[in-house]
């Protein structure tokens, strides 16, 4: 069984026992463990399930390559499904549960599926459940969904906050083993800016556990002195607990540093995710261990010999009282010695090679263990635990030998190494037949804009496998002994000659159930790319990517196909490099942060005053304000009536507000809009409608002339930051050589409309202003004083009433505001929200870009012909409009529309016609654009596009309804109301 | 053909499953072909297929530079749906969706079409009267649709959160029989289905030039040789415009990478899709668990097949504030395709200049879902010369202004 060892653990602190419960069961661990030591330490040797199969499974390696021990972790507000053991740090209290399995981890109903495994190979859902055809969605896919999943989802709001953190460094190194951190010192002693992350919470690597000799001193000294020199340097930070995410093009790194995962504390951010910039990034990530693909390599108690020698030397676990050790390379030799020097048992180690020898397998042979060599393991024997592995010839096809009792197996079929952020930005592999594995090719790195490399990769992510090479490999001054190795032979299944009955228990990938028998089973169905296997198969494409199983499935495809490793090649290595969690991403846009809301000077009034919100771009802009025991719709009713009888107040701020200045403003508004701005007088407004190249408007809003240079041009509240782009564009592009600037004033300004009947009395009341028919004429616009405040008043109206649109400095907004409200008390004044103001404009038949509009509509559609100089060489949208179907006669004009039995037509309805199209479809004549109950007219009024509708005065044509039937509705000129603008005019 | 079923598996399990035959031939490229295809994806190979089913047109080949079904077939959200604005639009969606319905029994390889059903949410009064008129149009193109209140969209996804709190769910154009498919399992079936009717899908096989004899083609040159052909169909998403310039003309698209991204699986928390184009991301759960998460495209073109972050981030945290209790699951992988923009965001499935030279391309970020419809399109095209389902999406349209123009219903990537 597996037990804490009475000595030893590197990195525990035996001082500081530590709490907590799997599946609800009492443990207790050290401060130093992870989850998975201290399970292993607490005798728990099953930790879960496995996702197809439902096979017991226990713990397999020692950090993020991990593919069994997935936990749920945490509850309520902290609940986290899918939690890696071997990369969570223990903490008193800590409480997790194993997954995927009912009605327990020990019995679980379905691991069915795994006696009926011989009829669900790979992809067999692809040949099966396929009829009858209602039967997959009402039969096998809810019957197959309910089987899906690892983790629980979580159902509460997340409890913790997230940050982000922005970086630029000379160099980032990834990776605190000895590599890294003689790259970082290198680097850094070179006087650049460095960053070093490390992804567990300790520094040196492997290196340490193996018990290399740095400069003639056990590794963790040197490892120690290095950190605390990088530590004081003024020009490096160094973290723990940050992992390298992904490199991304041009130097963007995403790092990922746990916080609090190992201790969770309410107010802290639990993750940060880096964002960093750096000049030169370098790899530093290490190499992983590969399993053996033996029958049987997936019962609990089989695990990597690295892992086997990290859970005994840095936490004092056995993995068992009686090991073998099985391999096909001198490094797990190591791991033998491990155990012997933990006093516990090695009944033998299973070479696969014929004559291994050098100094770790002579050491070994001295400890007194048996080396059996040119041998496998046939199979291992246990369902939930091991009980034994039966011996064989690996050149055979599995006849018994001897079966050797134990209770775990150490296996390593050789190291990969960590090519993935070398991988992620276009750095290419090599395969290296020396040492059985693919490494970074440095005739082909990541290249930056430059097309310089910008990712180096150094220590065992390079291939370098000893201490001595490693150091070399990073640069470092520290000097190791050289090492004598025995060659490692590539051993892909053991035995070599195992037939179908042995392969089909050989796993490949533990978590998704992919087996060697699978593999073959798509090469032979022709699913012969790497990608076809692995999708076919699902191989690697469980949580740990494949970290893993992906070199052993793509050996045995090459096999299967007769193809040598490197022309089979590696599926693309993605970013994270191990999953982040979807609140680091978010970081601090949540809540209130997502999406800042844009208020105007007013938003406290409104508010106090009943505002019902409606979200305009990033705005939110009332709808309507709200009296009580007052429906919106009445709201609205009232608000569109008592600014035709009274005066209404309006907060325009949002409309955009762009200021163009230079000597060449006027042609280039000239070119912008498609009327002539350059002609307009200073103190007067011209209203214009902008278009896109290819014609159809964009934009409309009214263009002031501040001076002979300047303009301040009004656009929708949507379309400010996009119209200013829009100009910039031009400017940067196509028209660099023209003097004009410009710049976005939006919210340097409060808008304030005041409209009605008694507008002009409320300015009155509030004072300082002649805004006189004589002194101030519809369309100008006047600097000028009131209520004692500076401001810009611009006699302009969207509602055909009298209306005045006055500016001041946004900081003045809520004083004026307050004081226009005050004074319009005694002439009935009331504020109106956003579908007043549409409604009011509807009547007198104007349009609103976004109703009228949708991207495929021209000026000349809206029989706006009167705001397209004739004048002009050229416009934005000209040459656009001059296209055959834009010219074309059948086009859809607007109109207006008033229903026959004055009801009012539906948002988005359209007019159909006789017949249907090719394809069977309802043949159509036009649609509702802007569809409203007037309060002015007592009755539903509308505009929309008719095909030759300007030329259809009077006819009548019928509307979709939701129902099916259909509305009649008699086509009519657009403006519903004061047709000669005496309201207006006064 | 050996055809597939529980019988089948059952007789195999038998024998250690050795008996299954190759899903589709490798065959060496003949010298000449009735028609060539470039690309198989599942757009080319749905082509090859409907030319042999519906037109009985069998000496055919498509020739794919890496492994079929590679491109932007195997790297989608799986998405099937057919709630679009325009007529030409909804009726090739609508085609397509309503072949896939059936696809699996046609094919005999299941696909896994799952009409699970696809909300769109409506967040601003902008969108509710877009979602609104689409719903009108729908009525009378045939596709079924519907504008479904708050409380009924709540009802349809529990783990949704309506209020907001920056843009509350206000409706959604609701489309009971859109849902998903598994994306690979589309190109395999059609690949197995056109190999057993004596197509030839080549892979690994690079086309480097078209060859063309008084302005018709007449073949291609490949990595594998000289092909030649009667008619050639240029079906290569995230690299049309490159193919196009060796027939020796040009197209009006930019090829960029779109983003997508999936969860580690979890258990099922959500049956259907959806989507909010307000904050631009959307979501659905494989059958496997994962939450499948659809970003947006980026703002520069390339052809890297890379993913960036920026998209991701703005996806996930408007997921997070869509669906709140996903803020603790973790991204498992992100991934990028390359996709084919036109300037209204809708396909070309068009003749070209080059006589007997077909191309069909544009489908930016919504092209799984009309696999079939545009597969059956463009054999129709092809054989025919003309074909009502691709009538609007010809290459001509932009010189005549005649855009079908989705962008404007849906701003985001789907």
């Amino acid at each position: 069984m597996t037990t804490r060892l009475a000595r030893g653990g590197r990195l525990l602190n035996r001082g500081r026992a530590l709490e907590f419960t799997f599946n609800g069961k009492r443990m207790t661990g050290y401060q130093g463990d992870t989850l998975a030591s201290a399970l292993l330490g607490a005798g728990q040797r099953l930790v879960g399930r496995s996702f197809k199969y439902h096979r017991p499974r226990g713990l397999v390696a020692s950090g993020a390559e991990e593919p069994n021990a997935l936990v749920n972790l945490g509850e309520g507000g902290t609940f986290e499904p899918n939690q890696r053991a071997t990369t969570q740090e223990l903490y008193d209290g800590l409480a997790a549960e194993s997954q995927n399995h009912w009605p327990s981890l020990e019995f679980d109903v379905g691991v069915a599926n795994n006696y009926v495994s011989r009829f669900l190979p790979a992809g067999f859902y692809y040949k099966t459940f396929i009829n009858p055809r209602p039967a997959w969605k009402h039969l096998f896919e809810p019957f197959i969904r309910q089987s899906a999943g690892l983790g629980r989802a979580p159902k509460e709001r997340d409890a913790d906050v997230y940050e982000h953190f922005h970086v630029h460094v000379d160099c980032l190194v990834i990776g605190g083993g000895i590599a890294g951190l003689a790259a970082a010192l290198k680097a850094a002693e070179a006087g650049r800016e460095v960053l070093l992350i490390e992804q567990t919470a300790h520094w040196g690597g492997r290196a340490p556990v193996d018990g290399a000799v740095i400069d003639g001193a056990e590794a963790d000294a040197w490892v120690k002195n290095t950190v605390e020199t990088l530590e004081g340097m003024e020009n490096v930070r160094i973290r723990t607990r940050c992992m390298g995410v992904g490199v991304y093009d041009h130097g963007y790194v995403l790092a990922y540093e746990r916080l609090t995962d190992h201790d969770p504390h309410p107010d802290l951010p639990r993750h940060r995710l880096w964002k960093i910039r750096a000049s030169e990034v370098i790899t530093a990530t290490g190499a992983l261990e590969r399993p053996l693909s033996f029958a049987g390599n997936d019962v609990p108690g089989v695990m990597l010999a690295s892992a086997v020698r990290d859970y005994v030397v840095n936490w004092a676990v056995s993995p068992g009282d009686r090991t073998v050790v099985v391999t096909n390379n001198d490094d797990a030799y190591r791991t033998a010695i491990a155990l012997k020097e933990a006093g516990l048992e090695v009944p033998a180690v299973i070479d696969a090679r014929t004559a291994p020898e050098g100094p770790l397998v002579e050491r070994v042979r001295a400890l007194g263990v048996r080396v059996e060599t040119g041998r496998a393991v046939a199979k291992v024997k246990g369902r939930a635990k091991v009980e034994g592995v039966a011996m064989t010839m690996q050149a055979g096809e599995g006849a018994v030998l001897e079966v050797i009792d134990c209770d775990a197996v150490a296996m390593s079929g050789g190291w990969s190494p960590v090519v993935h952020l070398w991988s992620h930005c276009g750095g290419k592999l090599v395969w290296d037949d020396a040492q059985a594995f693919f490494r970074p090719d440095p005739e082909k790195a990541p290249t930056g804009a430059d097309g310089q490399p910008f990712v180096r990769v150094v220590g065992a992510a390079n291939g370098a496998m000893t201490t001595a090479d490693v150091l070399a490999d990073a640069g470092a001054d520290a000097q190791a002994a050289p090492e004598a190795a025995g060659p490692i032979e590539p051993v892909w299944i053991m035995p070599q000659g195992a037939g179908p009955e042995l392969r089909s228990k050989m796993w490949l990938d533990y978590q998704n159930d992919v087996k060697v028998s699978d593999v073959q089973l798509a090469a032979r169905e022709g699913y012969e790319s790497v990608e076809h296997t692995k999708r076919y198969t699902t191989l690697g494409m469980a949580t740990d990517q494949g970290k893993l199983s992906n070199i052993n499935g793509l050996a045995v495809l090459s096999r299967s196909l007769n193809a040598e490793i490197p022309q089979v090649g590696t599926t693309t290595f993605r970013p994270p490099y191990t999953p982040i969690s979807f609140g680091s991403i978010a970081g601090q846009a949540r809540g209130d942060m997502f999406q800042p809301l844009r208020r105007t000077p007013m938003h406290a009034w409104h508010m106090a005053n009943g505002a019902h919100w409606e979200p305009v771009g990033h705005w939110r802009r009332p709808y309507c304000y709200l009296q009580p025991a007052e429906t919106v719709e009445e709201a609205v009713q009232r608000e569109v009536k008592n600014t035709r009888e009274a005066v209404g107040l309006l907060d325009a701020s949002t409309l955009g507000k762009i200021v163009v200045k230079g000597p060449d403003a006027g042609r280039f508004l000239d070119m912008l809009y498609t009327n002539m701005m350059s002609t307009l007088k200073p103190g007067r407004c011209r209203y214009g409608l902008m278009c896109n190249e290819n014609g159809f408007l964009m934009d409309d809003g009214v263009v002031a002339r501040i001076d002979e240079d300047t303009f301040l041009c009004h656009t929708t509240t949507g379309g400010a930051e996009h119209v200013h782009a829009h100009m910039e564009e031009w400017l940067q592009t196509e028209w660099w050589d023209w003097q004009v600037y410009t710049a976005n004033v939006t919210e340097h300004y409060a808008q304030i409309g005041v409209v009605g009947p008694h507008a002009r009395e409320v300015l009155d009341l509030v004072g300082g202003m002649d805004v006189s028919k004589e002194a101030m004429a519809f369309m100008d616009w006047q600097d000028g004083e009131l209520g004692g405040l500076p401001v810009r008043v611009f006699r302009i109206s969207f509602s055909g009433e009298l209306s005045y649109e006055i500016a001041v400095k946004a900081g003045y907004g809520r004083a004026l505001w307050d004081m226009l409200a005050e004074a319009g008390r005694e002439v009935g004044m009331m504020p109106y929200g956003t579908e007043a103001l549409h409604i009011l404009r509807a009547e007198k038949g104007f349009i609103m870009i976004g109703d009228e509009t949708d991207g495929t509509v021209t000026p000349q559609d809206l029989c706006l012909d009167w705001a397209i100089s004739k004048k002009k060489d050229d416009y934005i949208g000209k040459r656009g409009q001059a296209r055959s179907h834009l010219t074309d006669p059948e086009r859809w004009k607007l109109v207006g529309l008033e229903t026959v039995d004055g009801s009012v037509l539906e948002d988005g309805a359209y007019a159909v016609a006789e017949g249907r199209n090719a394809n069977g479809q309802r043949n159509v004549q036009g649609r509702v654009t802007s569809t409203y109950r007037s309060p002015t007219l007592g009755r539903g009024i509308a505009m929309g596009l008719i095909r030759r509708g300007p030329e259809r005065m009077g006819e009548v044509v019928e509307f979709t309804r939701t129902d099916g039937t259909t509305t009649r509705a008699k086509i009519v000129q657009p403006v519903f109301f004061d047709p000669e603008g005496e309201k207006q005019n006064v | 053909m050996k055809r597939y079923s529980a019988f089948a598996i059952a007789r195999e399990a038998l024998r250690g499953h050795i008996g299954w035959e190759r899903a589709w031939r490798s065959p060496e490229p003949k010298a000449q072909y009735d028609v060539v295809i470039v690309g198989a994806g599942g757009h080319g190979l749905a082509t090859a297929y409907y030319l042999g089913k519906n037109f009985g047109i069998t000496n055919v080949a498509v020739l794919e530079k890496g492994w079929l079904g590679g491109g932007n077939t195997g790297r989608n959200t799986t998405i099937i749906r057919s709630n679009y604005l325009q007529d030409p639009s909804a009726a090739i969606y609508e085609k397509a969706r309503s072949l896939y319905e059936t696809l699996s029994q046609e094919l005999n390889y299941n696909i896994m079409f799952s009409p699970r059903g696809v909300l769109m949410l409506a967040q601003t009064e902008h969108e509710v009267r877009g979602y609104r008129r689409t719903a009108h149009a729908n009525s009378l193109q045939g596709v079924k649709t519907e504008f479904v209140s708050p409380d009924r969209v709540k009802e349809l996804c529990p783990i949704i959160s309506l209020e907001g709190p920056r843009y509350p769910v206000l409706g959604a154009l609701w489309q009971a029989r859109a849902g998903t498919a598994r994306h690979d399992a589309v190109a395999w079936g059609y690949a197995r289905a056109c190999s057993d009717m004596g197509m030839d899908i080549i892979q690994k096989c690079e086309v480097t030039g078209i060859r063309t004899e008084g302005g018709k083609v007449s073949g291609v040159t490949t990595t594998r040789g000289d092909i030649g052909c009667g008619k050639l169909g240029i079906v290569v998403a995230g690299h049309s415009g490159v193919v196009a310039e060796m027939a020796g003309f040009r197209l009006p698209i930019e090829s960029v990478a779109l983003q997508a991204l999936v969860s580690e699986p979890i258990k099922p928390c959500m049956d259907v899709v959806v989507m909010a184009n307000t904050v631009h991301g959307y979501m659905s759960q494989s059958d496997k668990g994962e939450m499948v998460i659809g970003g947006g495209a980026d703002g520069f073109n390339n052809y890297t097949q890379r993913g960036s972050f920026h998209h991701v981030e703005e996806t996930v945290r408007a997921l997070v504030e869509t669906f709140p209790i996903i803020s603790r699951l973790k991204m498992l992988r992100q991934w990028g395709g390359i996709v084919d923009m036109t300037g209204d965001r809708s396909p070309i499935i068009s003749k070209t200049p080059v006589e007997n030279c077909f191309i069909n391309c544009g489908w930016g970020t919504g092209g799984f879902k009309a696999i079939p419809g545009s597969g059956w399109a463009m054999a129709e095209l092809m054989a025919k010369g003309a074909s009502p389902l691709a009538d609007g999406f010809e290459m001509h349209r932009f010189r005549e202004g005649r855009f079908v123009d989705e962008s404007v219903a849906a701003g985001v990537a789907h």
